[in-house]
């Protein structure tokens, strides 16, 4: 019984922790480098802190507007 | 470690591909009319009780039940007939894939994100003012609203922009339309977006003038910001939940800190003027919008949205527990005499102006053109990330009118009614609120007041103070009792200044590019998003426009809200009829002219609404709500060298004329940019009327989709790893 309550709330941790990393853009990071993988097999995948900056700098050139 | 069984989504089921006709089950059966009867009660119960207080809870009800039809439908009959979404079509997220700006997301996510691009701080502040004709009329428009125009127009206008790989509601109006239309457009949504930050901004002023608590919890958010930016670029970068979890810790702090600062003697550095307020404001927006985003922008946007989904919860949780009991009248006089203290004006048109977003706000066609159709993974979800989203905002509308109805009405007008009319006192207050036929005495305000730690609540208007107070009134019943009302109130205030602000940031950022934009086109390096300089120059025409408008409302001695907003409402509402016009002629131009009521009747509503407020704000003869009306009352007075009410010296006078011809003038100017559109689409659809054969248009060709998303995606998508 324990055991199956305990599943369960690690099910749901595990949900919740997908859809925060989701919803905040912070899992962009690994879909990226297994994209990057997939196109440049021979090129090093950049750092997370690299990444970051690019992404920032995208984030700078497209502004988006949120509403009232 | 997989991730790979989610449970049961919470939220309402998509509906699936286009399939042939479905019998529902005799269970579906039992359960929709379940839902119907429910939804029917609560409708009931609102209609038939006079006299007698009523549960908040039956406004929740009935919101709820409709919805669930609606969604369950509408929506559905929109999706299949209308659009008819199509499963096997690539959307421009499978097509174009990059990784960047294209790539299918969850629904679930996407949904998430929709929603927090969408709502903000207007569905809190629209309702709290529409209570003034009572909370019947409110909650009608704010609930047949969304099911019959907001949530159409949201769902349309994505379905649209995802037919043609995500393009803005501006670019569409001008490939599909024509050049004068597209141009006016784009004009329109520039002035439209300027007014609304004002306008927004001015709610946040109201809020915090004078209030040592509110100003320095609203104040450390920007070093918490700061912080926020800090940590997530240079320790730990990418690490975006846990920085947030961090922020909205120190957030609430900082509220505790507020209540510390305001028992201090730090106090009085923290009181400030409305007028050292806007500067603030002013100055703050624009270094927002020349600092690089990962400093401040991106870390309010995480903290802004965590405090969003959280609060929103919180306070559906707590009216459901609290069960509050409505104090306001179902209908109140000024719903027909059109005299209300809060907004001027009748029922028709001014109640479908005062509540624009959470019923039907044309800014959300820029948001559902933006960044949200490029992430659609399968047609069939428009349904549940157009409809979907715009319901739940239209929940938060009539949460927001709950908080407003939950006051003593006294307590309602003694807040929300100009200075000039409750003059500077308790007892003047008492006595203005007496001859408006509400009763609260000297005492009652004073307790009230103290109840939340404020100085007063006398003229708070603007919207966000009155919903602090109710919102307090009923977390308060929930958890913490009258000790914990003043805590309350801050955090509301709080969380309303933090969205507010976000949209005068991001907003600001957008203004500056669409300025950059059109600029460039008469001056090629203004255009140029890395030449400093025009950027400099660009972001402070944009804050030097709104914080003109944000200014002229605070300093305005008639009361800038009751000025300001209608042109605000109307600005939405007309950026609404801009959105389903051109749906409208999309429609049309589809050979599917059979259907063009979905749109078409929202439109000639909301041109109905939008036409005769704005025809009332420049040619009524009342100067309780002609522009011009009110400027020549002034005027004339001036030549008299008189003093009217509401003016104390001579400049009072000079400004009240000065600024209702700008108000009046603006007014009309947007009039003629949305009927310039309006005739340009109808010149194109009886153009596609005529045509033996569709007339062209730019929608994307149909490509086979290769990716199959069962019903309920059994696991996340590529790349959302644990």
């Amino acid at each position: 019984m324990t055991a199956l309550i305990r599943t369960r709330a690690t099910r749901t941790m595990q949900t919740v922790r997908w859809y925060l990393r989701e919803l905040t853009g912070e899992a962009e990071y690994d879909r990226y480098c297994e994209r990057h993988r997939r196109h440049h097999p021979q090129a090093p995948v950049p750092t997370r802190r690299e990444y970051e900056v690019l992404r920032t700098l995208r984030r700078e050139e497209h502004p988006q507007s949120r509403c009232c | 470690m997989s991730t790979s069984a989610m449970p049961e989504s919470a939220l309402p089921d998509p509906g699936g591909p286009p399939s042939p006709r479905t019998r529902m089950t005799p269970r579906s059966i039992l359960v929709w009319s379940a839902v119907a009867l429910a939804g029917a009660t609560g409708w009931a119960v609102l209609a038939l009780s006079r006299g007698e207080e009523i549960s908040a809870v039956w406004l929740v009800v009935a919101a709820l039940g409709s919805y669930a039809i609606a969604y369950r439908f509408y929506s559905r009959f929109i999706a299949r007939r209308v659009l008819q979404l199509d499963d096997t079509r690539a959307t421009p997220a499978e097509r174009l894939e990059d990784g960047v700006d294209y790539h299918p997301t969850d629904k679930r996510v996407l949904f998430g994100h929709h929603f927090a691009a969408i709502a903000g701080a207007g569905p809190l502040v629209g309702p709290v003012l529409a209570a003034q004709m009572g909370y019947l009329p409110g909650t009608i428009w704010i609930i047949v609203g969304v099911i019959f125009a907001g949530a159409v127009q949201d769902m349309i206008v994505l379905f649209l922009s995802m037919r043609r790989d995500g393009k803005s509601l501006g670019q569409m109006a001008r490939d599909e339309i024509g050049k004068v239309g597209g141009v006016a457009a784009l004009i329109g949504v520039f002035a439209i977006m300027i007014i609304l930050l004002a306008v927004l901004a001015m709610v946040v002023v109201n809020a915090l003038a004078e209030s040592a608590w509110g100003t320095f919890s609203v104040s450390m958010t920007i070093p918490i910001a700061l912080f926020m930016g800090f940590y997530l670029r240079y320790l730990r970068p990418g690490r975006v939940v846990e920085t947030s979890v961090i922020g909205v810790a120190l957030l609430l702090l900082a509220i505790l800190g507020g209540g510390w600062i305001q028992d201090s003697s730090l106090a009085e550095y923290f009181v400030w003027s409305p007028e050292t307020l806007v500067f603030c404001l002013v100055g703050y927006g624009f270094v927002a919008s020349v600092l690089p985003v990962w400093m401040l922008l991106a870390p309010r946007d995480y903290l802004s949205t965590f405090m969003k989904v959280g609060t929103i919860a919180l306070m559906a949780v707590g009216v459901v527990i609290a069960a509050p009991v409505l104090k306001a009248e179902p209908v109140t006089e000024f719903a027909s005499t059109g005299a209300g203290p809060v907004f001027a004006g009748s029922l028709f048109p001014f109640l479908f102006i005062t509540i624009a977003c959470g019923a039907l706000s044309g800014f959300h066609a820029l948001v559902s053109s933006g960044t949200t159709p490029k992430l659609i993974q399968k047609e069939s979800q428009v349904r549940m990330i157009g409809y979907g989203s715009m319901l739940t905002e239209s929940f938060v509308a009539v949460m927001a009118l709950i908080a407003a109805c939950v006051l003593e009405p006294g307590l309602f007008y003694a807040m929300n009614s100009p200075g000039a009319l409750l003059g500077p006192t308790v007892e003047s207050a008492s006595e203005a609120v007496k001859n408006l036929g509400f009763t609260i005495t000297p005492d009652q305000l004073t307790e009230a007041a103290k109840a939340v730690e404020e100085e007063t609540l006398v003229g708070r208007s603007g919207g966000a103070p009155t919903l602090a107070v109710g919102m307090s009134e009923i977390f308060a019943g929930v958890l913490g009792g009258a000790g914990m009302k003043a805590f309350w109130y801050h955090f509301a205030i709080m969380f309303e200044a933090l969205f507010i602000l976000t949209t005068v940031d991001a907003g600001t950022r957008v203004g500056r590019f669409m300025l950059q934009d059109m600029l460039g086109n008469v001056w090629k390096p203004i255009g140029r998003v890395t030449w400093k300089p025009g950027v400099w120059i660009t972001s402070a025409l944009v804050v030097g426009a709104w914080g003109y408008f944000l200014y002229a409302g605070v300093t305005d001695p008639l009361g800038g809200i009751k000025q300001l907003f209608p042109l605000f409402g109307i600005a939405n509402q007309l950026l609404a009829a801009v959105a389903l016009a051109v749906t409208t002629t999309l429609l049309i131009k589809h050979g599917k002219l059979r259907w063009a009521w979905v749109t078409g009747i929202p439109l000639a509503w909301d041109v109905a609404v939008t036409f005769t407020a704005g025809w009332q704000k420049i040619f009524s003869d009342n100067p309780a709500i002609g522009f011009f009306a009110l400027r020549e009352k002034y005027a004339q007075a001036i030549e008299d060298g008189q003093l009217l009410p509401g003016a104390t010296t001579m400049d009072d006078m000079h400004t009240i004329v000065l600024n209702n011809t700008v108000d009046g003038v603006l007014m009309a100017v947007f009039l003629l940019l949305v009927l310039t559109v309006l005739v340009n689409c109808a010149v194109v659809c009886v153009r596609a009327v005529r045509a033996p054969e569709p007339l062209p248009t730019t929608e994307a060709p149909y490509v086979e989709s290769r990716i199959d998303v069962p019903e309920q995606s059994a696991e996340p998508l590529v790349g959302a790893r644990s």
